[in-house]
């Protein structure tokens, strides 16, 4: 996976909270025994119509947000199935950072094993990054390193991040590789554990 | 003297393997399930690595979420059939056992398990399925997990993982006459929100639960994900035992009375303290329906639809209102008006046989309404060979319902069974999101009892109306 350190990148805003991962990535793409190519289908039923016609009213097709890297979005983002299809659709769409108030857990755990940076910053805050992103082509700087989410008027806010996750992001590593370094321990636990 | 503990620090402690600073703990994978769906980028991987599969023999897999079920082992889509191919030759690849689509212990992967006897308690279980929870049931640790993790735990059978808080949910009281587990959990959710559970293991305690069957059991435990948990789970007790007794992969004779006296030890101590606790009196609680677009917009039957003007949060106000508007409903419709063209028994929350023996309980001596198509989808072939010895094939099939062969069907869709757009349907799945059960359909959740009765209504009703005896 790619290592992120810094992230300079256009903000999508998705004023939306319990976005699940049904709606990320419907069902009808899980069919496919590949890892890649999920963007084309990231928000289908959002983005197109019954003929496959992007849908005028769905914000993510307007031109301002094309090439966008950030996305905003409401509380309790990702919820529902554990499809990881739904990281890689928006990691192949192109979003590499992806904030919100609070995330569901297993896909949390999902985006950090593939490379995509999931911060949580409080209500307010994301609401303010929302409004902006909906009155302008706002761009937003994220530097995992030093914790910090800023913009280049007066947004900047701070974020917390498991140090074992940070390290495995910043790094971008194998982590079958590191575990397969607890081989012996594994082995020792298999021999007493029935 | 010994520190009290919770069931889920209990079987954590049992099963990590290295514990260092800043880091996750390494947790020990008792039991792995697989399917068709979440697996393939995980052997790829296996492959492009030169990694093998460390315990085979703790994996089991199955297909269940493309399965046609209707006209085997005929597969029209090509798509799937293709996935499903892949699982079988990743199987023999590396030597993994098979349910496959014509093998008898097919079946959904969450129904399976536990009528092999392969979930037991105090176990640790994963699958690339967020409703692994209902492995919890058992008193084991479940929980859903991605794909890359399910590559990490057929390479290396353990996973890093933060330690989980703790949440008690307490439900004092028995249910009421007609009031079913599926009711106890949307109420939960309806309660508390889809997200109160998030970075929490949630224990189901109280005199409501003790009472419930283990099927009701995994029904409750299934949809402790839709409030956000990703595993939920219930100390083991007589209930748990009698239910394993004789299962194939349970112990047998000696060593099953070892085991019971071993899992005995596993329950939470008294006196253990939770990270959080939220109650419920399991009195009040009715038969209930979803009417939105998540499980947590949720409604006991007496009740109307949401009104979203008297709602002061405006983004809870925006949400009702979308909800509303993809649901085709009207603010402060009553529950009981909603008409539905569809009826769904069956997924991995309840398609075991007593879910069929209840929903056929409400059929008996009764017609599905001429508007409704209503189908049976059975968790497993096993569930479904047993409900024909009983008869309740015929029971269905003569009161118009469709008979169906196991798996995951319409509850998300994945296979041909589809609900159209615009269509409603009465489903005891799992999840009403929006176009889970096909592109514009809309669903509402229900238990086995409620969806027949909906079924012979043509509109959801009040199922102990329906069933109170005749004067």
């Amino acid at each position: 996976m790619e290592p992120i350190n810094t992230h300079n990148g256009l903000v999508y805003p998705l004023p939306k909270r319990n976005v699940d991962t049904d709606q990320i990535i419907p069902k009808q793409f899980l069919k496919r025994i590949e890892r890649s190519g999920f963007g084309q289908f990231l928000f289908y039923n959002w983005r197109f119509d019954d003929d496959g016609q992007p849908r005028q009213d769905f914000t993510l097709n307007e031109p301002k947000y094309k090439g966008a890297s950030v996305l905003i979005a409401g509380d309790n983002f990702g919820c529902g199935s554990s499809r990881e299809h739904a990281p890689w659709a928006l990691l192949d769409y192109g979003f590499k950072v992806i904030i919100a108030p609070s995330f569901a857990d297993i896909f949390y755990n999902n985006t950090t094993k593939n490379g995509i940076l999931a911060i949580k910053l409080s209500e307010e805050q994301v609401d303010y990054l929302l409004k902006q992103a909906e009155k302008n082509s706002y761009i937003l700087t994220i530097d995992l390193k030093n914790q910090i989410v800023y913009d280049n008027l007066e947004f900047k806010a701070g974020f917390d991040i498991p140090a074992y996750h940070k390290h495995m992001l910043l790094n971008g590593l194998d982590e079958i590789g590191i575990t397969l370094t607890y081989a012996d321990q594994i082995k020792q636990f298999e021999q007493t554990h029935n | 003297m010994k520190q009290p503990k919770t069931i889920i620090q209990k079987i954590w402690e049992k099963h990590t393997v290295v514990q260092e600073t800043e880091k996750p703990d390494l947790l020990y994978i008792d039991l792995h399930l697989v399917h068709e769906v979440t697996s393939p980028q995980a052997f790829e991987g296996l492959r492009l690595t030169g990694r093998k599969v460390r315990q085979p023999e703790r994996t089991y897999a199955t297909v269940d979420h493309n399965v046609p079920t209707i006209n085997r082992p005929l597969i029209r889509d090509e798509v799937a059939r293709k996935q499903m191919d892949t699982l079988r030759s990743n199987c023999a690849e590396f030597g993994i056992r098979l349910a496959d689509i014509d093998h008898p212990d097919q079946g959904i992967v969450h129904v399976i398990g536990p009528q092999l006897g392969l979930t037991q308690p105090g176990k640790t279980i994963v699958c690339g399925d967020s409703h692994t929870s209902t492995h919890g049931a058992f008193g084991a640790l479940a929980f859903g997990i991605g794909t890359s993790e399910v590559e990490h735990v057929l390479a290396t059978q353990t996973l890093w993982q933060n330690k989980p808080k703790t949440l008690n949910v307490q439900i004092d009281g028995p249910l009421g006459p007609g009031v079913t587990a599926k009711d106890l959990i949307l109420a939960i959710i309806g309660t508390f929100g889809v997200k109160f559970g998030t970075g929490y293991v949630i224990e189901y305690t109280g005199e409501a639960i003790r009472g419930l069957s283990m099927e009701e059991r995994m029904t409750v435990c299934n949809m402790s994900i839709e409030a956000g948990a990703r595993a939920g789970l219930i100390s083991p007790d007589e209930t748990t035992f009698e239910y394993l007794r004789g299962r194939r992969y349970a112990p047998d004779a000696a060593a099953f009375e070892e085991a019971v006296e071993e899992w005995k030890q596993l329950a939470t101590d008294k006196d253990a303290t939770y990270d959080h606790t939220v109650t419920l009196d399991a009195r009040k609680i009715e038969p209930q329906v979803t009417w939105g677009t998540n499980p947590g917009m949720c409604l006991p039957i007496s009740a109307s639809v949401p009104d979203p003007a008297l709602i002061e949060d405006q983004d809870e106000k925006n949400a009702v209102q979308q909800a509303l508007a993809y649901m085709g409903l009207k603010p402060n419709q009553q529950l009981t008006s909603i008409e539905i063209q569809h009826v769904f028994i069956g997924s991995c929350t309840n398609s075991r046989i007593t879910d069929l023996r209840k929903a056929a309980s409400v059929i008996r001596g009764r017609k599905v309404h001429p508007s409704v198509r209503a189908m049976v989808v059975p968790g497993s072939f096993t569930v479904k060979m047993q409900a024909e010895q009983e008869g309740l094939d015929t029971l269905f099939r003569e009161a118009g319902f469709e008979w169906r062969d196991a798996g995951c069907s319409m509850c998300l869709a994945m296979n041909e069974d589809v609900v159209p757009a615009g269509e409603r349907c009465a489903s005891t799945s799992n999840r009403n999101f929006e176009g889970r059960q096909g592109n514009g359909a809309r669903t509402h959740l229900a238990s086995p009892e409620m969806a027949a009765a909906a079924a012979i209504e043509g509109r959801f009703v009040d199922v102990r109306q329906v069933m109170a005896p005749t004067v």
